[in-house]
């Protein structure tokens, strides 16, 4: 499977990351290049096996649903680029 | 021999006789990094916060209470968040991040009375096998045979480079695929990847989380054991760090392997080993049968397709685990111009602060969970992942009790020399080390020798889960048997 400009153009976007559209052509190539090494899985032969969730079988632990934490809203802030009246800030979001 | 150049040990040995002070032990070291600029190793020195440590650490010694590293001076791999000190996984996007709070590690090491020095170099959030990815600049190995710079390895690198040039007498490092054992091997020193769960993740940037562990990078195997001891922990903030008994690994240290069954997998005898990994591997073997040990040949027919799997599902994680940094809550925001909304604030935020190989594997993992993909690759990845584990079961069950392969497929090459390579190329790296981390396993990397232009090589233990004890038991009797003892020259 090979990774055209288009469908580079779409991860990119998908992923949040702003692409040039002169560096798309290069950028296709590579994803291209790293999923021919992954088709190498395709000769593998998975019939009937699960996909592995966890390393070790265990069953995830289990607490009591109560507040044990928090009441620093001025540590939370304190790395924000940009934290106003106790909140951070964005953008406007809505028109 | 200055104290900077003390393993753990002997440190530990030195400050209860009163031979001299964690004070002067601390002061040795950070003499020792302000000498080597060269390495580029550190990338946040924390000469105050040391000193005070150590001091502390001076009265505990007095008072006759030394906790297991009272007054030992370590570094710590920017990946760890250290409160009030940068930490930022070596990438633009956390820049000026000063954590609110102290990673579970590091934590139980300060508890242990260890002794900050600063935060080390690596590859950015951990992706990279030469740090060559890292906002610093690359890190430098101390090892030097001719003109060229030659990389530590990757991604645990300023951690190598650092412990290699007695720059720390021990460091911890991060491995999601190979990223403690690899850089152990190209700089001469022992890395020990523990079982998955064993040492707590909370407070390390994420990476892959169902791969990424924790574990020490020290001189020797005994310090390994002792430094693993006091990392791992039981953790209710880490969902996945078990619940079992932290052992004291040094008492494994018998130096008895006397009728331990050593695998050796015919798998990674891989077309084109130099030669010299593959007589050094030989080597191994054969020290290994002279303590005792019995040497089988196994089958571990999984491996091949170790590497593509990994490459799918550690990029498919750390798409997901990437996706926080959005220049809302901490770390760089892009300036907008007028008219730019939230989504323009994301993508210029995350194409400025992120560097190209992080970008690339975001995509990826991205591409590879995307509506369409998700079965042919993903899921396809996590069904081969579990014939890996499959493999490595029924090598164990069969009475196997640790396995032994070569820990890289070449030692330490030269600064820029991948520069112009296909990514997929550089992955090749971590060919015998990310079986290990894909079932869950403990691994560990021992300096056994020198190639012919005079550096490093190491070969890989690898272990049954929850036997680091065993492995490190293991390791100690490879160590003793190789005699490993080459330093790098100083040049820096």
């Amino acid at each position: 499977m090979s990774i055209d400009i288009d469908t580079a153009r779409k991860v990119a976007h998908l992923a949040r990351i702003r692409v040039a559209e002169t560096d798309l052509p290069k950028l296709a190539e590579q994803l291209s290049g790293i999923l021919t090494f992954m088709e190498q899985l395709n000769e593998v032969d998975v019939e009937g096996i699960e996909p592995m969730t966890s390393v070790t079988p265990m069953r995830l632990k289990r607490r009591v649903d109560e507040v044990t934490d928090g009441n620093y809203q001025d540590k939370i802030l304190a790395n924000a680029p940009d934290a106003r009246e106790g909140f951070f800030a964005v953008p406007k979001v809505v028109e | 021999m200055s104290l900077n150049k003390l393993t753990i040990a002997a440190a530990r040995d030195g400050l209860k006789k009163g031979d001299f002070t964690a004070v002067e032990l601390t002061e040795s070291c950070l003499a020792a990094i302000e000498g080597a600029a060269a390495l580029n190793a550190y990338c946040a020195k924390t000469p105050e916060i040391a000193l005070a440590q150590a001091s502390a650490a001076d009265a505990r010694l007095k008072a006759g209470e030394a906790p297991a590293l009272c007054g030992i001076p370590l570094g710590i791999k920017d990946l760890f968040c250290t409160k009030g000190v940068a930490s930022q996984a070596a990438s633009r996007i956390l820049e000026g991040f000063k954590p609110e709070y102290e990673s579970t590690v590091t934590q139980n090491l300060w508890d242990a009375g260890a002794v900050m020095l600063g935060k080390l170099s690596m590859d950015e959030f951990a992706m990279g096998s030469s740090n060559e990815t890292a906002c610093y600049g690359p890190v430098v190995n101390p090892w030097k045979v001719d003109d060229r710079q030659l990389t530590p390895g990757g991604s645990s690198g300023g951690s190598a480079s650092a412990v290699a040039a007695d720059l720390c007498l021990a460091a911890t490092g991060t491995d999601t695929g190979g990223s403690i054992r690899q850089p152990a091997a190209f700089t001469g020193i022992v890395g020990i990847k523990p079982t998955y769960g064993r040492v707590s993740r909370w407070g390390i940037v994420a990476f892959a989380s169902s791969l990424d562990q924790a574990g020490p990078m020290t001189k020797s195997v005994r310090d390994a054991a002792i430094m693993l001891s006091a990392m791992a922990s039981n953790d209710a903030k880490d969902s996945t760090c078990v619940d079992f008994p932290v052992p004291d690994f040094e008492t494994a240290l018998t130096g008895d392997i006397r009728g331990k069954k050593i695998g050796i997998p015919k798998e990674y005898r891989m077309d084109g080993m130099p030669a010299e990994i593959e007589k050094l591997w030989n080597d191994g073997a054969a020290m290994l049968r002279d303590a005792g040990a019995e040497i089988v040949d196994i089958s571990l027919p999984h491996t091949k397709y170790a590497l593509p799997a990994y490459y799918v599902i550690a990029p498919a994680e750390a798409s997901s685990n990437l996706a926080r940094y959005d220049g809302v809550r901490y770390g760089h925001r892009a300036t907008l111009g007028s008219g730019e909304g939230i989504v323009d604030m994301y993508e210029k935020t995350r194409a400025e602060g992120f560097g190209p190989e992080v970008q690339r594997r975001i995509m990826i993992g991205t591409y590879v969970l995307s509506a369409g993909f998700y079965d042919a690759y993903y899921n396809r990845a996590r069904r081969v992942r579990a014939l890996i584990k499959r493999d490595f079961d029924l090598a164990f069950e069969a009475g196997i009790d640790a396995i032994l392969t070569p820990a890289t497929p070449s030692s330490a090459f030269g600064l820029g020399e991948m520069q112009d390579a296909d990514p997929v190329e550089m992955y090749l790296n971590d060919v015998f080390t990310v079986t290990v981390n894909l079932a869950g396993l403990p691994g560990i990397s021992v300096p056994v020798g020198l190639d012919a232009k005079g550096l490093p090589m190491g070969l890989q233990l690898i272990g049954k889960p929850w036997g680091e004890g065993d492995l490190l038991n293991q390791a100690l009797v490879l160590e003793k048997a190789a005699g490993f003892t080459a330093k790098p020259a100083q040049w820096w």
